[in-house]
């Protein structure tokens, strides 16, 4: 049998899984929405991972990134849990090793990773505020009716961009309404949608880091041709789409969890048919002391795993 | 009375000993909570900062234990912070939480405010001017034990065995100086307290990346309104440090004033106009990090505060010219850990990367030298 790596990325939004080659070539890729439901939705990728290619591929190393991963590493048995920050860089420079500026917007987080000679040295992600990321179109998409996959192709349309306040996604929607209003086409209020996503995205995340080509440009947004086109507009040099820009995150780190697995020899990996395991959390408030932690109990089938959430580690299994 | 004061950090230890010392009953605030932050965004302005928020909410919930008197700091207004207790007091008021709040201005800026409102605690608790200035006495050398233990720990952590070992010996090395009585008791415990946190078992063979934390007096010190963030990052192996301290602070602007010394760090980038708050400390003190051989910098500053947004913009500069990643987190609301962790992470496997490079570097050019 070939052997494959598999890397899982549990993000707010959409889960996405890949198997690579031991050469990292992609064999295998899964988009799916996350619903709120990670472990489900892991069990559901999986299965078809392994009814689609489960017969011609042993997994010889896997690893988790995204909010979900420390969760996800448990259920998967993954050998390596790493950020998306560096998950992404590690993808970004496996394609092109020159990349200098990563960026990247997904569903609830949008961010910067300024790479110099293959490494990181400086990032950024939003904080506080999603105004600059996915769901910021999403929200605008549903409600002038677009699916929001053919956002990218009316705003290629658009000859005159309408000017749009895009500091805050509440605003835009009252600024974009009134431009409506006024009588202002589709088409042209979209790219003007763009054009103010990419200046909140370079005034939030994007200030004070020094831009250099090549510009990587991936996450789920990166579908938009209109924003491929607007930042290419806006920082006035080539913005690359890889072929993979939705599934970034986890092929850095099934690229990751091949040098893992190596080291330790093994790998951890469960097998494609987790979907008969039954995966449940419980939790419970520590009447320990006054901080009353909240603490998560997580078992398989009816074997306690781990159990986090408490500050003085007591409970630690 | 019943008298209460703001949790910031562990120094509550050392004011509940003083409270209790004045003669007065001590209403001790509970670290700050969800409940906390509930009660402090429902009755607060909303584009006020955090700090702002989280006072508040203690404030309500030592009102509901019963406080009569909150005592608190002014300061001539590094910020606006420096007038928040006024507002605070209005908004009590129209809660109608018959509380007062006390807040001492540095006695430099207003020597007569000063000995005006001790003077009203030392009254109200019944005791004499002596016995107020030992209470004082003891107070501070609390003040300084708690601080130094603290820092003690945050050096420890990244070489512990056991995680967890490090804060358990801690909260053990806080009972110690908790339970001491006077000056000298207050010495020997803190002796002691070094020890037991020095036998936590270690694994020296470590080489832990070093970190400073800058920012907001609040956000630095709580560690509540931080995610915990020393501990976080000591469990992931790093060292910390951290700009502020309330015995340095306090020094600072009472009775030394040493913060020139920063201003003239801070110059080159604030030629221009000066910055207020801890703006201008957050720079000199990236300059001072970096000096320092530290890896890198955290800067944690409340969502809104224009005095480290500021600082926020110029530290760009200030990282590439002293060659130090600057890492900035805002923080409001959101008491979700993941996001903190995640970016925390990223910025130790920056910070790890570049000790890589910069070893490589330095072995090619020493054998370019032989």
């Amino acid at each position: 049998m070939k052997k494959g790596y598999l890397g899982v990325d549990v993000g707010s939004v959409s889960t996405n899984l890949v198997v690579l080659d031991p050469d990292g070539k992609l064999l295998i890729k899964k988009y799916l929405r996350t619903n709120g439901k990670p472990i489900q939705t892991v069990q559901e990728g999986l299965y078809q991972i392994g009814q689609e290619i489960g017969e011609e591929i042993e997994i010889a190393g896997a690893g988790t990134t995204g909010s979900a991963r420390y969760l996800i590493s448990l259920i998967i048995g993954a050998d390596i849990v790493k950020n998306e920050i560096t998950a992404h860089a590690i993808a970004a420079s496996s394609i092109d090793n020159e990349v200098r500026t990563i960026v990247e917007i997904g569903g609830q987080d949008s961010k910067i990773i300024i790479m110099r000679d293959g490494v990181v040295t400086d990032f950024a992600m939003n904080t506080v505020c999603a105004a600059g990321t996915g769901s910021f179109l999403d929200q605008q998409a549903s409600r002038l009716l677009i699916p929001i996959e053919d956002f990218g192709s009316y705003a290629l349309k658009a000859k005159n961009p309408v000017r749009i306040a895009g500091r805050c996604a509440v605003f835009a929607e009252s600024d974009m309404i009134h431009k409506q209003q006024l009588g202002y086409n589709t088409e042209d209020i979209i790219a003007g949608l763009c054009e103010a996503l990419v200046r909140n995205y370079m005034n939030n995340v994007g200030k004070g880091k020094e831009i250099l080509p090549p510009v990587m440009f991936q996450g789920g947004v990166a579908a938009n041709q209109g924003l491929v086109e607007a930042f290419r507009r806006y920082l006035d040099m080539p913005v690359e789409v890889p072929e993979h820009y939705g599934v970034m995150g986890a092929i850095g780190v099934a690229l990751m969890s091949r040098d893992a697995s190596r080291r330790k020899g093994a790998t951890g990996f469960k097998g494609f048919n987790i979907q008969e395991i039954s995966f449940k959390t419980t939790s419970f408030e520590c009447k320990g002391c006054s901080n009353a932690c909240e603490v998560v109990q997580f078992y398989e089938n009816s074997e306690l795993l781990a159990r986090w959430g408490d500050r003085c580690g007591k409970w630690e299994v | 009375m019943k008298v209460s004061f703001p949790h910031m950090g562990y120094s509550y230890l050392a004011f509940k000993w003083m409270v209790e010392h004045t003669g007065h009953e001590c209403i001790v605030p509970p670290e700050p909570s969800k409940r906390t932050l509930d009660l402090g965004v429902r009755h607060s302005p909303e584009f006020a900062c955090i700090p702002f928020k989280m006072l508040m909410g203690t404030y309500l919930e030592v009102a509901e234990m019963g406080a009569e008197m909150i005592i608190t700091s002014g300061s001539n207004g590094p910020c606006r912070a420096g007038l928040y207790w006024v507002m605070h007091q209005y908004l009590l008021e129209e809660l109608g939480q018959p509380v007062k709040i006390v807040a001492l201005e540095p006695p430099l800026c207003d020597m007569r405010d000063f000995i005006g409102k001790l003077r009203l605690i030392r009254k109200t608790g019944g005791i004499s001017t002596k016995q107020l200035i030992w209470v004082l006495q003891v107070t501070w050398e609390k003040v300084k034990a708690i601080d130094e233990i603290e820092r003690h720990s945050h050096e420890i952590r990244p070489y512990e065995i056991g995680k967890g070992d490090t804060t358990r010996a801690f909260w053990q090395a806080l009972e110690m100086i908790d339970a001491a009585n006077s000056i000298n008791e207050v010495r020997l415990a803190y002796r002691e307290a070094l020890k037991v946190l020095d036998a936590v078992p270690q694994d020296n063979s470590r080489n832990p990346l070093k970190v400073g934390i800058i920012g907001e007096i609040y956000v630095v010190l709580e560690p509540s309104a931080n995610h915990y963030m020393q501990i976080m990052l000591g469990e992931m192996g790093v060292q910390t440090d951290r700009s502020i301290y309330l015995s340095g602070y306090t020094k600072k602007t009472t009775i030394y004033d040493l913060e020139g010394d920063l201003y003239t760090v801070a110059q080159p980038y604030l030629n221009e106009a000066p910055i207020g708050g801890h703006g201008a400390n957050s720079i000199a003190e990236t300059v001072l990090y970096s000096r320092h051989g530290y890896d890198g910098v955290v800067q944690l500053a409340p969502f809104s505060c224009i005095p480290e947004i500021v600082a926020k913009s110029i530290l760009p500069t200030v990282s590439r010219d002293h060659d130090i990643p600057v890492l900035t987190l805002f923080i409001d609301e959101q008491t979700g850990k993941a996001g903190v962790q995640t970016r925390l992470e990223a910025f130790v496997d920056l910070m790890e990367r570049r000790r890589e490079v910069k070893q490589k570097q330095s072995t090619i050019a020493r054998r370019l030298v032989i």
